[in-house]
Formats: C-alpha cells, structure tokens, sequence
C-alpha cells in the first residue's frame, strides 16, 4: 500500500516537471507562431507590406484593422540591418519581436522624435563590434539590440478613418529593412 | 512504475494543456470587464503568457507602443452575444489613439471587408461630456454603431496606442475604462 502511494507522489512530481519542461519548450516547437505564418510571405532582410485588414485577419489573428502594416523578418547573421521608416499623419510604430514572439522592444513616431525613424538593429556581439570613440555616431543613431540573431519587425500605421488608408499604405510602403554599410564608411 | 509514469504525463500534459489554452494565466490587469496582460509586450514577459501567444500566433502589442484590453463578457458576466444589443459606454485612460474592434471567438474579424470593423478615436461622436457610446448590434442604430452578424458569440478589443497605461502607471480597479452593458436580447 505504501509503495503504491509512494508511486503515486513520485508520479505527481514528475507530471511537474512534465509540465514545466513542456511550457517552458512549447515557443520553439509551435507551428503556428506568428513567425511561421509570415514565412511564406516575406522574404528575409526585406520590408514588405501585409495585404490588409480582411487578408490580415486570416494571416495573423488580433490585426487592428484601423493599421497598414509592414513586416520585416531579420536575420543578423550576415550583419546589422539598418530600419528607414517615414513617419506618418497620425501615427506610426515599430515592434520588435523574437523568434519566439516575445516583444522585446517598441517605439512610436512621438518616442522616436523625427519626420523619418532610422535605427539600427543588431546583436550584442555586433553592438560590441562597433568603433567606441565614434561620438557624433552614438548621440546620433538608435541603435536596437537583438536577444538573437532571427525575428520580425512589425511596422504599424495608424489611418485614423478608413479614407486616409490609401494614403497611410502608400507612405508605409516607403519604409526599408537593409544591410547597414560597413562601420569605416560611416566614419569617414 | 506504470502508474507514476501514467499519472506523470496525464497531470503534466493535462496542466500544460489548461494553462496554454485560453487567456494567460498570470499578470491579469482586470478593470471591470476588461482584461489586459501588459508585460505580454515586454521581454519580462512569463512563459506561460508566451506559450499562449505563440500558440494563439498573434503578436502581442508591443510596451512602448500601447496596450490591448480584451473582453468576452459584459460588466455582468454575461458573455457577449450578437443576438443582443450591448452598448460600450463611457472614457478611456489617457492615450494619443485608441480603437476599438470586434472579432471572432477565435480573433478573426467578424465582419466582411464592406463593413465597419471597429472604430478609433478619431471616428467616435460624443457627448458634451466627452463620453462616447458605442452600439454594438446586428441591427443598424444612430450614432456610433458597430455591426456585428446576427448570431454567435464574439470579443471586442480596446487597444490604447501611445499611453502611460501598464508601463508607468500604476493601473488597477481606478483606470478609467467604458462600461460594457448587454441591454437587448430578442428571442
């Protein structure tokens, strides 16, 4: 009788760990993370504008249809990404998300101060990498760091009424993802 | 031996499944009907909360760029039904822009393209109170209204874009959110 309750409370504390262990894994093996559903429709190191509300909402659950967005999915493994994104009427944002889909990072136009958002976007090895006495750089450029070296930027513009959407999607699509020149160039 | 290891996956796989279905179990921010989870959009964010999203494959709204508080019930309970009519009535908490959606259960949007999907700030008619009614109905009303199809359960989604909500602000039973009331239920 003993041993049966003593399988048993071994039983429960390994469904504990069960449980942990499951949670804790479930980001990196789930097949229809935000990140798998935008494979198919955009290209690495590229921004490329998601086909609106009604598609979006098939594509992504959640999407506020009031928004033109755009996405870039990353890779750093060749290097930064420099983000170009033209500020619009009402408001724009970009969100940074892992892989995983975790949001580490977000800043709106107000945040950002400019006409035009630039950024960089690398990892904390690249970041290391670059020149240090590099001052009129470092006041000048917002630099966001990457937990790893995959995952999405999501640009979001705000058409405050459904007519200015046409003009809200065409300013979007001006916003870039691209390779950042090489460090010396910019000093020079 | 047979039974532990029995027991061991039916509770371990039973509690990951209950705890990753449905809403994030943890860091609920509940003002009346409404429910946000603002570390969802921070990279302080819990495991559970993350496996929920992942599965779920919505992208949560960022921290630095607003907050989404979601419902499925009205200020009594009841869950939202599109037979009824159910007006959101009231303010919201400080913020440049906010809109107000209504989808699915499963977070499609509800309604054809031709339709009107929600509202922003910026379409909203107030009083001269500056609070605002919204009439969520499958039956065309004046004034601010939001269809919706003439059955089937459905969540509405206020989402406040450039706020001090959830990051600076303490928030909690005080943060002005509208009232959600269910007021007509033809048969």
């Amino acid at each position: 009788m003993i041993r049966w309750l003593l399988w048993l409370m071994f039983g429960i504390a390994l469904g504990g760990v069960v449980h942990l262990v499951t949670v804790l894994a479930l980001p990196r093996f789930a097949e229809q993370s935000a990140y798998a559903r935008l494979v198919p429709v955009s290209p690495v190191n590229a921004m490329v504008q998601l086909p609106g509300p009604a598609a979006d909402s098939t594509l992504l659950p959640l999407m506020d249809p009031a928004f033109a967005e755009s996405v870039c999915r990353y890779d750093l493994g060749e290097g930064p990404l420099k983000f170009v994104v033209p500020v619009t009427q009402a408001y724009t944002s970009l969100s940074f998300y892992t892989r995983e889909g975790v949001a580490y990072y977000a800043i709106n136009d107000r945040a950002a101060g400019r006409r035009i958002i630039e950024l960089d976007l690398m990892t904390a090895d690249q970041r290391a990498d670059l020149p240090e006495n590099d001052e009129m750089t470092a006041a000048d450029r917002l630099i966001v760091e990457s937990p790893g070296e995959t995952g999405l930027v999501l640009v979001r513009a705000l058409a405050p009424e459904p007519g200015f959407m046409p003009m809200v999607r065409e300013t979007l699509a001006k916003a870039r993802c691209e390779a950042s020149p090489p460090a010396q160039d910019k000093n020079g | 031996m047979l039974i532990a290891l029995t027991v061991a996956a039916v509770l371990g796989l039973g509690a990951t499944y209950l705890s990753v279905s449905g809403q994030p179990p943890f860091g609920t921010l509940q003002v009346g009907a409404w429910q946000a989870w603002p570390r969802s959009g921070t990279a302080t964010i819990d495991p559970y909360a993350q496996a929920v999203l992942i599965r779920s494959g919505a992208l949560p709204v960022g921290s630095g760029d607003g907050v989404a508080f979601v419902t499925r019930r009205t200020d009594d309970g009841e869950p939202l039904n599109a037979r009824c009519e159910t007006v959101v009535r009231g303010i919201t908490p400080a913020a440049r822009y906010w809109t107000l959606t209504v989808y699915d259960e499963a977070g499609r949007l509800m309604n054809p393209p031709e339709l009107r999907q929600g509202f922003t700030s910026q379409e909203i008619v107030r009083n001269a109170a500056g609070e605002f009614e919204i009439v969520v109905s499958p039956r065309a009303r004046a004034g601010n209204w939001l269809p919706v199809p003439r059955a089937g359960r459905y969540m509405l989604v206020l989402r406040l874009y450039d706020t001090p909500i959830g990051i600076t602000t303490p928030s909690g039973p005080g943060t002005p959110m509208p009232a959600v009331i269910q007021r007509g239920c033809p048969a």
